[in-house]
C-alpha cells in the first residue's frame, strides 16, 4: 500500500493551497466563491453547460504544464491535487493593466451584461495560449461551452481574432510565473496516496486505485466529474467516499499497435482527439460535437462508457467498430465486447469493485465504409436526439459482406440494429436494398418521445441516416457546409 | 480665446465602450451574489409544488425544520401584509400558494438556513399532501376547457371587415403556433435584503423595475414605501425576465430579513429559476384573411390565444402588444383582432423582449406566406404590395397614423445591398439540381411601436449632483442589464456639460435617488432617462449661466458651454473652476430632471389612440440550407439594415442588433419549451433548453445601421429605441427555412412551419409537403 498524505494540495493563482478538511462533494466553484471569496467566476447553471464558471486547470504533462479550460461548477476540489488553478482574477496585472485577452474583449465590445464574460475570457485565454491566431472554426470550437445571451457572439469572435494584436503568448506575464511554479507542482506529486476523512481517496497509481477500489467497492469513482458532478449539483446526492482518478497518468495512456488503438479509461475526449483523427477520421466531426470544450477537457472515454448512458456519443461508433472493453477488479482482468457491457437502462456488466481500465478499438479494415451521424436540436454542445454509427463491407460483387449499425438515443441502451443488419447482409448494396431494409428499424428500436425529439422523428431520421450513409458510400451524398466564407 | 486644450469633443453619437467593460472582463463587476454578505446573512430557498393543479391538503414541515442549519420556515402566515406580488394588482399572484397550487413549480414555502446549501437541501424534505384537480396546460387545452381568461381581452377593429371579406376574391384561413421562450439571463433571479432600524429594509434586487420591487416589499411587509430602498447596480441579463419576476424573491428576502432581523439572500438554482419564473407567451393564432389576385390584403380577422399561465402578471399588456403588431409593416383596409390571455396551469408568463409584438408579427408573416404560395409569388412581392403608405394607407388597426414610415427605403436598400434578387434566382436553380440539400432565402421587415402602451409609464426622472471639484454624480431611474443604458445616459450628460466621461460617476439605480420610476423595458431606457438626465443638466446649466454672466459681467446670451468649461464672452473658465466659484456664490449644483413622452394617448376601451411616439424600422435577409434527410440546417448568410435614428452610440446599438437578432433566432429555431403530460417543464436547464452558441451565428453576418435615419420626433439626440426591435429581424430565418421546405413540393404548397422551427419541424414539414404533393 502506498504511503498516505492527508491534504489536497494545489496552487490557486499564486497561492499555495493545502486542504486537510474538505468534503468529497465540494466543487471548485463553491470553494472559489464561498471560501476564497473569489467571485469573478460565476454560477450560471451548475451543470457544466454555460461556461460562466470557466477557469483554467494546469497540470504536468511530461515536463510541460498543460492548461485546460474546465467548468469549476462540476469540478471537485478533491480532483485538483497537484494542479495549478487559474481564475479570472489572476489575469489583470497588479497595476490594473488588462491582459491582452481582456483588452481585446473590452475594445471589441465583447461584454454587455458581463455575467458570462469571465468565462469567455478564460476560454479565450486557453485558446490563445495554444493558438494565438485561431481560425473561425477554432474559435467557435473553443467557445462551444460558453453561453452568452446578450451579444450574439459576433463581438466575442472579433475579440478572439484580435487578441494577438495586443501581445503574444510568449510575452504573457503569467508565463514566467508558470515556469517557476512547475517545481512546486512536481513536489506535490510525491508518490503518496491522499486520503481525507474516509471520504476522499486520491490513489497514488493505477495499481493503488485497483486495490483501494477492491477494498472500497461502494466508493464513487470520479474521473472527469462531468456526470457525477451533476449528481451533486442538481440532485444533491451524497457521493462519498470518492476515489478520484483523473490525475492517474497510467490511465491516460494511448497505445497503438498493428491491429488496434487502446485508450485507457482516463483519457479525456480532448486528449483522444489526435489519435481519433489520425486513425478514425470519420469520427473527427462527432468528437468536436461532444459537449463543449471544457467538458471535453474533463470528460473521459472510460466514463462515457462506464456510466452506461443510453445517449453517450462514443458507444455507437465504438460498437460499430467492434471495440472491446477491458475491465479490472483488483488484479483480475477480463475482456468483453463493448456492446455486451450495456445490459439494460442503468444496468451494466460491471461488478462491485470492478472498473473500466481500457477500451481497444480495432482499426477499420481497408475497403470498409464507416460513418457516424449525430443529430441534435442544436448542432453543437447538445445531447444527441439520436446518434447512429454505420459500417459496411461491400465485396467485389457489390454485395454486403458485413454490416454493423449501432445507435444511441433509440433505446434504453446503446444498441445494434440487428434486424436492419440482417436485412442488408448478403444483399447487393443498392438503394433498393436499403429502402427495403429501413423498415426493419422499427423492429430494432421503439424510441421514446421526450424533450429532445419525438419517437416518430427519431425513427424516421434513423432510417434516413442509413440512406445518407448509402448515398455517401456511393458518391452521391450531400452534407451541409458550415465553413465561414 | 483661451479654450481648454485637453478636453476632447463630445462623446454623444460616438462608439464609446461599455462603462463596465474593464470590470466585466476582470471579474470585478459586482453582481448581487458577489457582494460580501453582512455577518450572519441567512439564505432562503423556495420549495416548489410538484402538481400542476391541486388542493394542498397538508404540509408536514418536521423533516425540513430538523434539517441541519435550518433557522426556520417561511409560510403565508409569516407575511405581515398581503400574500401577493401581482404586478397587475389583481391580487392573483401569491408569494406562497394559498390552499391551491396552480402550476408545477409554484412556490409553497421558503426555508431559511445558515447556508444556501442547507436551505436548498431542506426545501426538498417537506411532505406535501395534494388533492388533484383537472388541469389545462396549453392554449388549445385552455380553450377546450372553456377559455377562462386571466385579464380583460382587447379588441382592435378598423374598417368594415365583413365588407372586406365580401370583396376579396381570395381567402385563407389557418392557425399558427408560435412557441414561447425562456429568458435564460445568465445571472438568475436573486435578491438580498438587509434590515434596518424601525421598519426600514434595504433590498438589493436583480430587477428591471426597482420601484415596483419597492412597492411590493412595502405591500407584503405592510409598511409604507418610504421604508424600503431598492438598489440595482447591474443585472446579469434581463430581457424582460426581471421586469416583474424579481418581485417574489425580493419579497421573500425582505420578509425573512425583518422577521429574524438578519440579512437574507435568496437565489434559486437554474432548474428552479426556469421552472418557477415566467417566460415569453406562446400563442396560437387563428386567422382568416381576404386578399385580391395581386396579393393585396383586404381584410384580416384573427384571434390571438396566449398561454398566460395561472395569473395575470403582464399578460394583458403583452397580448395587447401582440395585437398592436398584428400588422407588422402592412396596411390592412379592414381588420379585427382579438386577444385571449388564457388561464393555464403553467407558470405565469411575462415580459420578454418584444413583449408580445414578435408573436403578433410572426403570425402576420404566416398569412403573407400563405398568400404568396397561393399566388405562386415571391413572398417579398406580397410584402411590398402591402406596406404602409406614407401619405395614404397609413392608419394602423388602433387608428394611429404612421407618420414616419421609412420601410420602403430600408427594404429597397437592403434588397440591393444583399443582392437579394440574384441570390434568390441562384437558389431556385440550386434547389432544382440538389436532391438532398435545399436552400431558402427570405426578406422580412420590422416596424415596431415605441412607448409603453400604459401611457403613464412614459415618464422618467434623473438626479444629477455636481460636486465642488467639478465631478458629477449621475442617477436616473433606468437599470443596467447589459444594454448600455448607463453609458448612453452618461454620454448625454457629458455632452450637455461639455465634460469628459471621466468626470461622471454613474451611480447604481436606487429608489432613494429617483422615485416612482418605470420599468426599464419597452426599449424606452435611453429615450426616457436620457431626456430626464438632459433636463437635470439643463437646470444646473441655466444656474451656472446666470452665475457666470454675473461673475464676468456679460449677457447670459453670450455664455456658452464649450469643451472643458464655459465661454463667457471673451473669458474661458474651466468647468471645475466655474463650479468652485458657483459653490462659493451659493448656486444650487444639484437638480432632479424629469421627462414625459409627448403626443401619446391610448383609450383601451375603444381601441383608439396614438399609443406610440414613433416607430423603429428594420429589415433582414436570411439564407439557409436544410438537409431533407434529417431536418438539420445552417443559416448561411444574414444581412441586416436597421433603423436606430441618429445613434447615441453605434457600437452599443450594433451590439443590440446583433444580440437581438441571435436571441430572436434562438426563439424561432432551437429554443423549445417542452412540458410533459403531468405539467412539469422538461426543458429547464441549458442541457435541455438550447439557446444559440457561437457557431450558430450566421456564416456570413452583415449588420448595418441606417445611417441616414434621423428620428422625426425630438427624442434625445434624434435617436431611436433599439432594445427590442432587432429581435424580430430573425423572422427572416423562419421564412427562409419555409422556402427551403416548400421546395420539396415545388413551392406549390404553403409550408406553414410553426415555431420554433427545430430540425424535427423542418423534417416533418418536408414529409408533410411531400405527402400533400403526392395527393
Amino acid at each position: 500500500m502506498a504511503e498516505i498524505a492527508n491534504a489536497i494540495r494545489f496552487i490557486l493563482n499564486d497561492e499555495e493551497i493545502a486542504l486537510t478538511d474538505v468534503a468529497a462533494d465540494t466543487t471548485l466553484l463553491d470553494f472559489l466563491r464561498l471560501e476564497k471569496r473569489l467571485r469573478g467566476s460565476k454560477e450560471g447553471c451548475a451543470e457544466g453547460d454555460c461556461g460562466a464558471c470557466t477557469v483554467l486547470v494546469g497540470r504536468l504533462h511530461g515536463d510541460e504544464m498543460i492548461y485546460d479550460s474546465v467548468t469549476a461548477c462540476i469540478r471537485f476540489v478533491g480532483s485538483l491535487h497537484g494542479t495549478h488553478v487559474v481564475t479570472v482574477e489572476h489575469l489583470r496585472a497588479k497595476d490594473g493593466t488588462l491582459h491582452p485577452v481582456q483588452q481585446a474583449m473590452v475594445d471589441q465590445h465583447g461584454s454587455q451584461c458581463g455575467f458570462c464574460t469571465p468565462g469567455f475570457v478564460m476560454s479565450l485565454y486557453g485558446l490563445w495560449m495554444r493558438d494565438p491566431h485561431p481560425s473561425q472554426p477554432a474559435i467557435e470550437k473553443a467557445l462551444q461551452g460558453n453561453l452568452c445571451r446578450c451579444t450574439g457572439y459576433a463581438p466575442i469572435i472579433r475579440a478572439a481574432k484580435a487578441i494577438s494584436s495586443y501581445g503574444a503568448p510568449e510575452a504573457d506575464p503569467l508565463r514566467a510565473e508558470r515556469i517557476a511554479l512547475k517545481g512546486k507542482i512536481k513536489a506535490i506529486h510525491d508518490g503518496r496516496r491522499v486520503e481525507i476523512a474516509d471520504q476522499i481517496i486520491v490513489p497514488a497509481s493505477l495499481d493503488d486505485f485497483a486495490s483501494v477500489y477492491e477494498a472500497n467497492p461502494g466508493a464513487t469513482i470520479v474521473a472527469g466529474s462531468t456526470d457525477v458532478g451533476l449528481w451533486v449539483t442538481k440532485f444533491m446526492r451524497r457521493i462519498g467516499p470518492v476515489i478520484f482518478i483523473g490525475h492517474l497518468q497510467e490511465l491516460k495512456r494511448i497505445a497503438e499497435n498493428d491491429s488496434e488503438l487502446r485508450f485507457y479509461a482516463g483519457v479525456s475526449y480532448s486528449e483522444a482527439l489526435p489519435s481519433i483523427a489520425a486513425n478514425f477520421p470519420q469520427l473527427g466531426e462527432l468528437w468536436d460535437r461532444i459537449a463543449g470544450e471544457q467538458i471535453r477537457n474533463m470528460g473521459t472515454i472510460g466514463g462515457n462508457i462506464a456510466n452506461g448512458s443510453p445517449i453517450g456519443d462514443t458507444p455507437p461508433p465504438l460498437i460499430a467498430l467492434g471495440a472491446k472493453l477491458h475491465l479490472r477488479w483488483g488484479e483480475h482482468r477480463r475482456e468483453i465486447k463493448l456492446e455486451d457491457y450495456f445490459l439494460a437502462y442503468g444496468k451494466q456488466d460491471r461488478q462491485p469493485g470492478e472498473f473500466v481500465e481500457s477500451v481497444t478499438i480495432p482499426y477499420l479494415p481497408a475497403g470498409e465504409h464507416f460513418a457516424t451521424y449525430k443529430v441534435s436540436k442544436r448542432r453543437e454542445e447538445d445531447i444527441s436526439a439520436l446518434c447512429g454509427a454505420f459500417r459496411v463491407f461491400v465485396n467485389d460483387a457489390g454485395v454486403v459482406g458485413m454490416v454493423r449499425i449501432a445507435f444511441g438515443g433509440m433505446a434504453a441502451t446503446p444498441k445494434r440494429a440487428r434486424a436492419v443488419e440482417a436485412a442488408l447482409v448478403g444483399k447487393p448494396w443498392t438503394l433498393e436494398t436499403v429502402e427495403a431494409a429501413i423498415g426493419a428499424f422499427a423492429e430494432d428500436y421503439q424510441p421514446i418521445s421526450d424533450m429532445r425529439a419525438s419517437a416518430e422523428y427519431r425513427l424516421l431520421t434513423a432510417q434516413n441516416l442509413l440512406l445518407r450513409f448509402f448515398h455517401e458510400t456511393t458518391g452521391r451524398g450531400q452534407r451541409l457546409r458550415r465553413e465561414v466564407a | 480665446m483661451n479654450k481648454h486644450p485637453t478636453i476632447s469633443r463630445s462623446t454623444l453619437h460616438e462608439s464609446t465602450r461599455h462603462d463596465s467593460g474593464p470590470k466585466h472582463v476582470s471579474g470585478s463587476a459586482e453582481y448581487i451574489d458577489d457582494m460580501i454578505e453582512p455577518a450572519g446573512t441567512m439564505h432562503a430557498y423556495l420549495a416548489l409544488s410538484t402538481k400542476p393543479h391541486a388542493e394542498i391538503v397538508a404540509i408536514d414541515y418536521a423533516a425540513v425544520k430538523a434539517s441541519p442549519g435550518v433557522i426556520g420556515v417561511l409560510t403565508a402566515e409569516d407575511i405581515p401584509g398581503e400574500n401577493d406580488v401581482s404586478p397587475s394588482h389583481k391580487h392573483d399572484e401569491p408569494i406562497f400558494a394559498a390552499g391551491k397550487v396552480h402550476f408545477w413549480g409554484q412556490p409553497l414555502f421558503a426555508v431559511i438556513a445558515e447556508t444556501r446549501d442547507q436551505a436548498r437541501r431542506a426545501a426538498h424534505l417537506a411532505q406535501v399532501e395534494y388533492r388533484d384537480l383537472p388541469f389545462a396546460l396549453d392554449v388549445r387545452a385552455a380553450q377546450a376547457a372553456g377559455g377562462q381568461l386571466v385579464t380583460e381581452p382587447l379588441k382592435l377593429e378598423r374598417g368594415d371587415v365583413a365588407a372586406g371579406f365580401e370583396k376579396s376574391p381570395r381567402r385563407v384561413k389557418g392557425s399558427v403556433t408560435i412557441g414561447g421562450q425562456d429568458h435564460f439571463y445568465l445571472e438568475g433571479q436573486i435578491a438580498m435584503a438587509i434590515p434596518g432600524e424601525d421598519e426600514d429594509v434595504t433590498v438589493f434586487s436583480s430587477t428591471q423595475h426597482p420601484s415596483e420591487v419597492q412597492l411590493m416589499v412595502a405591500h407584503v411587509l405592510n409598511i409604507q414605501q418610504h421604508a424600503v430602498t431598492v438598489n440595482v447596480r447591474r443585472m446579469g441579463g434581463g430581457f424582460g425576465g426581471k421586469e416583474t419576476q424579481g418581485n417574489l424573491f425580493a419579497a421573500v428576502a425582505a420578509i425573512a430579513a425583518k422577521k429574524w432581523n438578519r440579512a437574507c439572500k435568496i437565489r434559486p438554482d437554474r432548474d428552479d429559476d426556469m421552472t418557477a419564473t415566467g417566460k415569453r407567451h406562446d400563442f396560437v393564432v387563428d386567422y382568416d384573411v381576404g386578399y385580391d389576385d395581386t396579393g393585396k390584403i383586404q381584410a384580416v380577422d384573427a384571434v390571438y390565444g396566449a398561454r398566460a399561465g395561472f395569473s395575470s402578471d403582464l399578460s394583458g399588456p403583452v397580448t395587447d402588444r401582440a395585437l398592436f403588431h398584428c400588422d407588422n409593416a402592412y396596411w390592412y383596409p379592414a381588420v379585427r383582432a382579438r386577444s385571449e390571455p388564457l388561464y393555464t396551469n403553467t407558470v405565469s408568463n411575462t415580459a420578454f423582449r418584444g413583449f408580445g409584438g414578435p408573436q403578433g408579427m410572426m403570425a402576420c408573416e404566416r398569412w403573407i406566406e400563405d398568400i404568396a404560395y397561393d399566388l405562386g409569388r415571391d413572398p417579398l412581392e406580397i410584402r411590398k404590395a402591402n406596406f404602409y403608405g406614407t401619405d395614404s394607407e397609413n392608419v394602423t388597426p388602433y387608428h394611429q397614423v404612421v407618420e414616419d414610415n421609412v420601410i420602403h427605403r430600408v427594404v429597397d436598400e437592403l434588397e440591393q445591398s444583399s443582392d437579394y434578387q440574384a441570390r434568390r434566382k441562384a437558389i431556385l436553380d440550386y434547389n432544382a439540381g440538389s436532391p438532398i440539400l435545399k436552400k431558402g432565402i427570405a426578406l422580412t421587415p420590422v416596424k415596431f411601436g415605441i412607448s409603453f402602451t400604459a401611457t403613464w409609464y412614459n415618464q422618467a426622472g434623473a438626479l444629477v449632483h455636481v460636486y465642488k471639484d467639478g465631478s458629477i454624480h449621475l442617477s436616473h431611474g433606468g437599470t443596467e442589464m447589459g444594454q448600455g443604458l448607463y453609458i448612453k445616459v452618461a454620454q448625454v450628460l457629458a455632452d450637455a456639460f461639455c465634460v469628459g466621461l471621466d468626470a461622471i460617476k454613474i451611480m447604481a439605480t436606487s429608489t432613494g435617488k429617483v422615485p416612482n420610476t418605470s420599468a426599464t423595458a419597452a426599449s424606452s431606457g435611453s429615450d426616457l432617462n436620457g431626456m430626464a438626465a438632459w433636463d437635470a443638466a439643463r437646470q444646473i446649466k441655466a444656474r451656472l449661466v446666470t452665475h457666470a454672466a454675473k461673475l464676468y459681467q456679460c449677457d447670459e446670451a453670450v455664455v456658452e458651454f464649450v469643451p472643458g468649461g464655459i465661454q463667457a464672452g471673451d473669458q474661458f473658465v474651466a468647468f471645475a473652476e466655474l463650479i468652485a466659484s458657483a459653490y462659493l456664490n451659493r448656486v444650487q449644483l444639484s437638480a432632479a430632471g424629469f421627462y414625459q413622452t409627448p403626443k401619446i394617448h391610448w383609450d383601451r376601451a375603444t381601441g383608439r389612440g396614438h399609443p406610440f411616439y414613433y416607430f423603429a424600422y428594420g429589415a433582414s435577409v436570411s439564407e439557409v440550407t436544410i438537409d431533407t434527410l434529417t431536418g438539420e440546417y445552417v443559416v448561411d448568410r444574414v444581412d441586416i439594415l436597421h433603423d436606430v435614428g441618429r445613434s447615441l452610440n453605434p457600437a452599443i446599438d450594433i451590439g443590440q442588433v446583433e444580440g437581438g437578432f441571435i436571441q430572436g433566432m434562438g426563439w424561432l429555431t432551437t429554443e423549445e419549451l417542452v412540458w410533459d403530460d403531468k405539467g412539469q417543464l422538461r426543458t429547464k436547464a441549458p442541457s435541455t433548453y438550447k439557446i444559440p452558441v457561437a457557431s450558430d451565428v450566421p456564416r456570413i453576418f452583415n449588420v448595418r445601421l441606417a445611417e441616414w435615419s434621423v428620428n422625426k420626433e425630438p427624442t434625445i439626440g434624434r435617436s431611436k429605441a433599439v432594445g427590442e426591435p432587432p429581435l424580430m429581424l430573425a423572422m427572416s430565418v423562419v421564412e427562409a427555412l419555409s422556402m427551403a421546405v416548400a421546395s420539396v413540393a415545388d413551392y406549390k404548397i404553403a409550408p406553414r412551419l410553426d415555431t420554433p422551427v427545430t430540425p424535427e419541424r423542418v423534417l416533418m414539414g418536408c414529409e408533410r409537403l411531400k405527402r400533400e404533393a403526392r395527393g
